[in-house]
């Protein structure tokens, strides 16, 4: 009974404890109100370690200081949505060009001055200026040397019956269903939902993500995955020896699609002048080079060349199709979804 | 087997003459139904589509599928809590106080992260196909589909039944279990014919938040690829971003919710369970395992071992390779710390408001308190993200000071697992009898000093089981962390995810990995002492 006693009331004291520290943190950093001419809110739909270093770097270049929520890229959309004028956000960094379309619709966005778009190539820009691509990733088979000593040049060989089982895909994940939108618009609905029954009816393996299939083709789980380059960088730096390659397919196709991360400033921002700084310093000479040493994307600056080791943009001869066009993302779901490759 | 039965009436312990009780309990449960309030708004303005989207056959599929998933994972839950709490709670067995903490731990590993590690260590070219490949094994059964997702959602839910059952056990009298074996039944007999059935409340409430939470589980069947329709949710909304189709979809889900808590209300009885005679219950003798005791160990060695060591040996893989590369680990403690806030916060905000609703239905059995009861589960069975977005638009619209701080962000937590904390609070409450209460009232205390002196002592198990469950939640909850917390409060459930999507497998591993010691710590203070809980 004693002994009960003491625990409650150790466990009553450590809540007790835990209530009185917050309420002081709460008092102690009592945000400046959203005026402040020294303060964004970024919405990030990147990772804290990918881009976190870059933003440290902003607040000391800039002395601005910087507030970021990190969390899922549709989920951040989603909740910009729900949030509408009362957002606290100024800014919505995200992972795919999907969401940002889907922002750019809901009228949750501020068109970009000019100078700010012809940072970049028209490419890599909303054609109505509401947004803007920071960096961009190459669609690339990810294979293993070891089991595919001839890897394949097309997505669309995926479906011979020399690789039934062999193959991952990641139906769920927004780099592969803007992949699938460019097939559509570049090779049309029929030739698209073939290759999609054909990659079912080979037995093409799913996965929850991008790095999933990377890890997949390191354990040999399958021999092949549809991926974004860069992931595989991330795993030769956690492990030298792992036994994976970037093969670049269908110049001009689909499947030679460039993705992008992209930057918006919201709508319900109050804080334009300091959202645009940060907006222009990610396109910046400095951020273009972060971005091609550190997480190892192709920069979107005419400035900035790409790393040795991946092919150069203008060789790889990404498919002529608006990054736009890319967010007619509910046809793409509707024929996920009819071929049963989506629930 | 009719010890226990016949229909009980509860004479007027702790009836206030003002309803405040009632008021405090329908007020928790409102909160819990806040979510539902949000779909109904957001489902109004679905266009016509998104309901005929729902009326498909793959409705129908998904449904199924998920249903036979709770059911499946329900029953072997049961299976495995039952035994594992008899035998930490009643037997000689060794290390029995060590068992106590450890077994529940699995609570707290993220499915996402159980389903992860299975799929390394049992998958079809896993760690196990390698260590069986040199006697000719050149592929095990495939771990994906209904397979994996079963085995994962067990291994990782089936402490809530466990810590149900056991706060059950431990207010259990000896004497009804006695009186069975002296009228010559077995000690086997003893506890089918008896234990069990005087434990139905524990099983039933622990079985719910089984269910409920495989219904809303997300990270485990996208990892498994088994399609729920929790998955389905997830899917849809991740692509499109449309709140309507995500509110029309999440009503079905609340359909099929209200099905289970149907069926679980035509199951419950009102039977008592309290002992009628004088004096108090003694404290059980433990029942000698003589050669079984090994056997037993060597049980629970094996649920404990794949549930906790195959995560654990995977994340240390990783968190070695890391070091290997100089990796380093930024934020970790603070992550930890907020946790561990965040978590103990929580747990003691949803057990305060579990209070009144568990009196209200032990006590005052009835419709209204029924219908409190089962709404309080709303929030529950509803995925995160769902909650998250309900709580986004009104505390913008109510409090807007509010929107993401603490306060929120412990009020979603309240609101995602409040029926863990009644759980655990009822299957300790059906055990007090009323008298003991009613002698306190006629002795001039009132009901709060009759609750605080006479009733929560008696239930402490009850509390510190309600307490655990909402705590090791809380610890791996991450959708409603994400979009709610304050900007910059990063915990150990949000570092993993973010660093696992980032492919920093190493940093990912050790907030994993610090997670699980998190988790554990606590249980041991809570559970660890050899004399138990017994008051």
């Amino acid at each position: 009974m004693t002994c009960l006693h003491a625990r409650f009331r150790l466990l009553l004291g450590l809540v007790l404890l835990a209530g009185l520290a917050i309420g002081l943190s709460a008092c102690a950093d009592d945000e400046p109100p959203a005026e402040d001419a020294g303060q964004i809110t970024i919405y990030s739909g990147r990772g804290e370690s990918l881009v976190g270093p870059l933003i440290e770097r902003f607040e000391e270049v800039s002395g601005i200081t910087v507030r970021v929520r990190y969390a899922g890229t549709a989920e951040l959309a989603a909740a910009i949505l729900e949030e509408g004028g009362r957002s606290p956000a100024d800014i919505f960094y995200a992972q795919d060009a999907g969401a940002l379309a889907a922002l750019a619709e809901a009228d949750a966005l501020t068109r970009l001055p000019d100078g700010v778009i012809e940072m970049v190539g028209a490419e890599f820009a909303d054609s109505d200026g509401r947004w803007v691509a920071t960096s961009g990733r190459a669609r690339v088979l990810v294979y293993s040397p070891e089991r595919v000593p001839n890897p394949p040049d097309s997505v669309f060989d995926l479906v011979d019956e020399e690789w039934r089982g062999r193959v991952g895909w990641a139906p769920t994940n927004g780099s592969f269903q803007a992949f699938v939108t460019a097939m559509r618009h570049i090779h049309g609905e029929d030739v698209t939902e073939a290759w999609l029954r054909g990659m079912i009816a080979n037995d093409v393996r799913e996965f929850p993500g991008n790095s999933p299939q990377v890890q997949a083709v390191g354990d040999g789980e399958i021999d092949i995955g549809l991926v974004n380059h860069y992931y595989l960088f991330r795993f030769t730096a956690e492990d030298p020896g792992f036994a994976a390659a970037n093969r670049f397919t269908d110049p001009g196709a689909a499947g030679g699609l460039i993705n992008i991360a992209g930057v918006a400033l919201l709508e319900a921002s109050e804080n334009d002048d300091n959202a645009l700084e940060f907006i222009r310093f990610l396109l910046s000479e400095e951020a273009q080079k972060y971005f091609r040493d550190e997480t190892s994307e192709y920069p979107v600056s005419a400035d900035v060349k790409a790393r040795a080791e991946l092919i150069p943009l203008d060789e790889l001869d990404p498919p002529s199709l608006a990054l736009t066009s890319l967010s007619d993302l509910e046809g793409t779901l509707a024929l996920l979804q009819e071929v049963g490759a989506l629930p | 087997m009719s010890v226990f039965s016949g229909v009980a009436e509860f004479p007027g312990q702790l009836r206030s003459r003002i309803p405040a009780l009632w008021i405090l309990a329908s007020a928790a449960a409102g909160a819990a139904c806040i979510p539902l309030l949000y779909l109904l708004i957001r489902a109004a303005q679905a266009d016509g589509d998104a309901w005929a989207d729902v009326l498909s056959n793959e409705t129908g599929r998904l449904l199924l599928n998920t249903a036979a998933l709770a059911l499946s994972v329900t029953a072997t839950s049961a299976a495995l809590a039952l035994p594992m709490a008899y035998l930490t709670e009643r037997t000689d067995l060794p290390f029995a106080r060590w068992w106590r903490s450890i077994t529940i731990v699995p609570l707290a590993v993220p499915s996402y992260v159980g389903a992860f590690a299975f799929i390394v260590a049992f998958g079809p070219h896993g760690s196990l196909q390698e260590l069986l490949s040199p006697l000719g094994v050149e592929s095990i059964p495939s771990l994906y589909g209904f397979v994996g997702a079963w085995l994962t959602l067990t291994l990782f839910t089936y402490p809530y039944l466990l810590l149900v059952i056991r706060a059950g056990l431990r207010d259990l009298d000896p004497a009804l279990e006695e009186a069975a074996r002296s009228l010559g039944q077995s000690a086997w007999g003893a506890f089918w014919r008896v234990t069990v059935p005087q434990l139905r409340v524990s099983l039933a409430a622990g079985s719910l938040l089984v269910a409920l939470y495989v219904i809303s589980d997300f990270g485990a069947v996208s990892m498994m690829r088994f399609d729920t329709f929790t998955r389905a949710i997830f899917v849809r909304f991740g692509s499109s971003f449309d709140r309507s189709t995500l509110a029309v979809l999440s009503l079905v889900l609340v359909a099929l919710v209200a099905v289970v808590l149907a069926i679980d209300w035509s199951q419950r009885r009102n039977a008592r369970y309290h002992r009628l005679g004088a004096g108090a219950a003694r404290a059980p003798r433990r029942v000698r395992l003589r050669r079984y005791r090994w056997p037993a160990s060597a049980g629970l060695l094996i649920v404990t071992g794949v549930a906790l060591l195959v995560p654990v040996a995977v994340l240390f893989h990783w968190l070695s390779n890391g070091l290997q590369q100089g990796e380093t680990f930024p934020g970790l403690w603070s992550a930890a710390l907020h946790s561990l806030e965040a978590s103990a916060l929580a747990g003691g905000v949803a057990v305060v408001a579990a209070v009144p609703i568990a009196i209200v239905v032990v006590r005052r059995p009835g419709f209204l308190s029924r219908i409190i009861d089962r709404a309080a589960y709303v929030g529950y069975a509803l995925p995160g993200i769902v909650v998250a977005f309900a709580l986004i638009y009104f505390s913008l619209r109510v409090t807007p000071g509010l929107y993401q701080t603490l306060g929120i962000l412990i009020f979603a937590y309240a609101v995602l697992f409040l029926p863990q904390a009644i759980s655990g609070l009822r299957s300790s409450l059906v055990r007090v009898q009323p008298g003991i209460e009613e002698a306190s009232r006629s002795l001039n205390r009132n009901s709060w000093q009759t609750f605080t002196g006479v009733t929560l002592p008696l239930i402490a198990p009850g509390v510190l089981a309600g307490f655990a469950l909402v705590f090791l939640t809380t610890m791996k909850e991450l959708p409603a962390t994400l979009l709610l917390a304050p900007i910059g409060f990063e915990t150990l459930a949000t570092g993993l995810w973010a660093q696992h999507q980032d492919v920093y497998f190493a940093r990912a591993a050790a907030n994993a990995l610090l997670l699980l010691g998190c988790a554990a710590l606590p249980m041991i203070i809570l559970f660890g002492n050899d004399r138990g809980l017994r008051t």
